[in-house]
């Protein structure tokens, strides 16, 4: 039996309650908006970004408390990286939120990998991973082009 | 055997769960409470041990051989069929039609008869309550033959407005295509009225009982229905087996919906001649052991009785109702009365799979999410509810846990 804290721990639930970075972004550039039909949560995430910059992300959306904790720090993460930056830091997470044989300790290398590692208790629940990776897919789909909607499925 | 009815709600006296494994064998570490079984209901020694037997010692392919153990498996998938005649009252046994699950005998139902009878000038009226199954088929007649799709809305509660349905019901309208039972909110419909409606205008009435017969006794003749459709998964039998029943005229009338062995008369390659109902619209193998499975889930409910376990299931609902309106924290949907054993409700502003991640936790069982209802969803301006279903294996315990595992949900998210 897992414990349930590993997986709801303060942090989630502080920004499942209070999303950082909210509401639509003026001055977007792009955005794309993700969907998991199995649960009929949405997101929508804003980018603005000047040449490889991500100078500003936002997001809106109803979700749980993992999509909304999710789409919350990563937003806060994102901003003022480079795309190749956000785009590893993607690969990294999705792996450290779905592959059991990976030790945790070794993703928190980083301080931007340490914020994010309150969502790996993720791994234990097979159903809830993609909660966790929905606005990361919404933001690969808004640097990728721009409006065109993904999923989960 | 005494006083069952009154005491099976009672964990030490329910006299029906010691027949399903699962809940011996169930591998976590706390006892399941399974609360789901709207979604798909657990499995009888009985149902087990046939399917077991059958494949022991009685399996080959129906229809074809002139072997004995050829004849003895089409005995035993034709008696299935004779029960389940029997069981939901049909004129005939022919008018039991195996398919592979109510979504397919709702498809059967679309691309046989509503291709054949439906144009862009007709309507077919469906409900908010319906489930994905009962819709989308429709859609996809639609996109083939432009005919119209009305919907029957909901009231406030949750109940169907049959003032809305018979503004809805005109000239225009062919089929009727309703649920007997909402599998989002557990309200029951008023069928028989809304049969004799539609048939005063000539519609056919297609009766989804996928929940209906599971906590009714039915009776298609009554009814009057002229198609009822139901899965064996939920009736406590094996999956990949589900029933069409069609007024036999009806069927006869209809063209088949796949081709292939066992349905044709004749073949040369140039065409082929089709043979009678059911076997007409039964192409290719069936799923020969699931049907047999699903005669001794019928024989199963029978012997304790269909009555019986909707007393134990309206007994134990009016328990957890109870329960969860004494917490104001928590929203109830649809009303308390008329409904079969399903409680759809939320919990403060938590959303449903947090509920549902934490329930598991404690070895609870429930369903999260829309439950392939999202029209009824859409009606209360939701995206999902935590639903707990209701089956006979069912105790005040399970109650009880539910109830704890919310306080529990409430802990951390507080």
């Amino acid at each position: 039996m897992t414990d349930l804290r590993d997986l709801y721990q303060e942090v989630i639930l502080d920004h499942g309650k209070s999303p950082r970075n909210f509401g639509l972004l003026e001055t977007k550039t792009s955005d794309a908006h993700g969907h998991n039909p199995l649960c009929g949560d949405t997101v929508t995430i804003y980018i603005e970004v000047d040449g490889k910059l991500i100078k500003d992300v936002t997001f809106e959306g109803k979700g749980c408390a993992i999509s909304i904790a999710s789409a919350s720090l990563m937003t806060d993460i994102l901003k003022g990286k480079q795309i190749t930056e956000a785009q590893k830091l993607f690969d990294l997470f999705h792996a450290m939120v779905s592959e059991d044989s990976k030790d945790i300790d070794s993703y928190t290398q980083t301080e931007d990998l340490e914020k994010l590692n309150v969502l790996a208790g993720v791994r234990n629940y097979p159903m809830r991973v993609k909660c966790a990776t929905l606005p990361w897919h919404a933001f690969n789909a808004a640097i990728a082009k721009g409006s065109k909607e993904v999923t989960t499925e | 055997m005494i006083n069952l009815e009154t005491n099976s709600i009672n964990s030490d006296l329910n006299p029906w769960k010691s027949d399903f494994p699962i809940f011996d064998n169930n591998l976590s570490e706390k006892p399941l409470v399974f609360l789901d079984s709207a979604a798909s209901a657990q499995k009888p020694n009985i149902v087990i041990n046939t399917v077991r037997d059958f494949y022991e010692s009685e399996y080959a392919n129906i229809h074809r051989g002139v072997y004995s153990l050829s004849a003895k498996a089409t005995e035993s998938y034709e008696s299935a069929r004779k029960k389940v005649s029997n069981f939901i009252g049909a004129s005939r046994v022919e008018e039991i039609i195996f398919t592979k699950s109510a979504t397919e005998s709702i498809n059967l139902v679309a691309n046989s008869w509503g291709i054949q009878n439906l144009t862009s000038q007709d309507e077919i009226l469906i409900t908010t309550m319906e489930h994905h199954a009962n819709i989308v088929p429709w859609h996809l007649l639609r996109e083939r033959t432009g005919v119209k799709i009305r919907s029957v809305k909901l009231d406030k509660e949750g109940y169907l407005d049959l003032d809305h349905f018979h503004e809805l019901l005109n000239p225009k309208t062919k089929l009727v295509a309703i649920t007997q039972t909402s599998n989002a909110l557990g309200v029951n419909n008023p069928i028989p009225d809304i049969i004799k409606a539609a048939h005063a205008i000539n519609a056919r009435v297609l009766v989804d009982g996928c929940q209906g017969i599971v906590h009714n006794s039915v009776n298609v003749q009554e009814l009057d229905a002229d198609f009822y459709v139901f899965s064996g998964h939920k009736l406590y039998g094996p999956s990949g087996i589900g029933v069409l029943y069609g007024k036999y005229e009806l069927l006869e009338s209809m063209p088949p919906y796949q081709g292939g062995g066992d349905m044709i008369v004749t073949v040369t390659t140039e065409e082929s001649t089709y043979t009678v109902p059911p076997f007409k619209f039964e192409a290719g193998t069936p799923p020969i052991a699931s049907a047999v499975g699903l005669g001794a889930a019928i024989t199963f409910i029978e012997e304790i009785g269909i009555d019986v376990i909707a007393t134990h299931e309206n007994k134990l609902l009016k328990y957890a109702t109870s329960l969860l309106q004494d917490s104001n924290l928590i929203t109830l949907f649809a009303p308390t009365t008329n409904k079969a054993g399903i409680i759809s409700f939320i919990y403060e502003d938590i959303h449903p799979h947090d509920i549902g991640t934490i329930l598991d936790q404690e070895g609870i069982a429930v369903r999260v999410g829309h439950h392939c209802a999202q029209p009824t969803m859409q009606h209360f301006g939701i995206t999902g509810t935590v639903r707990a279903s209701l089956g006979l294996y069912n105790t005040m315990d399970d109650i009880d846990s539910l109830v704890n595992g919310l306080d529990k949900v409430k802990e951390i998210f507080s």
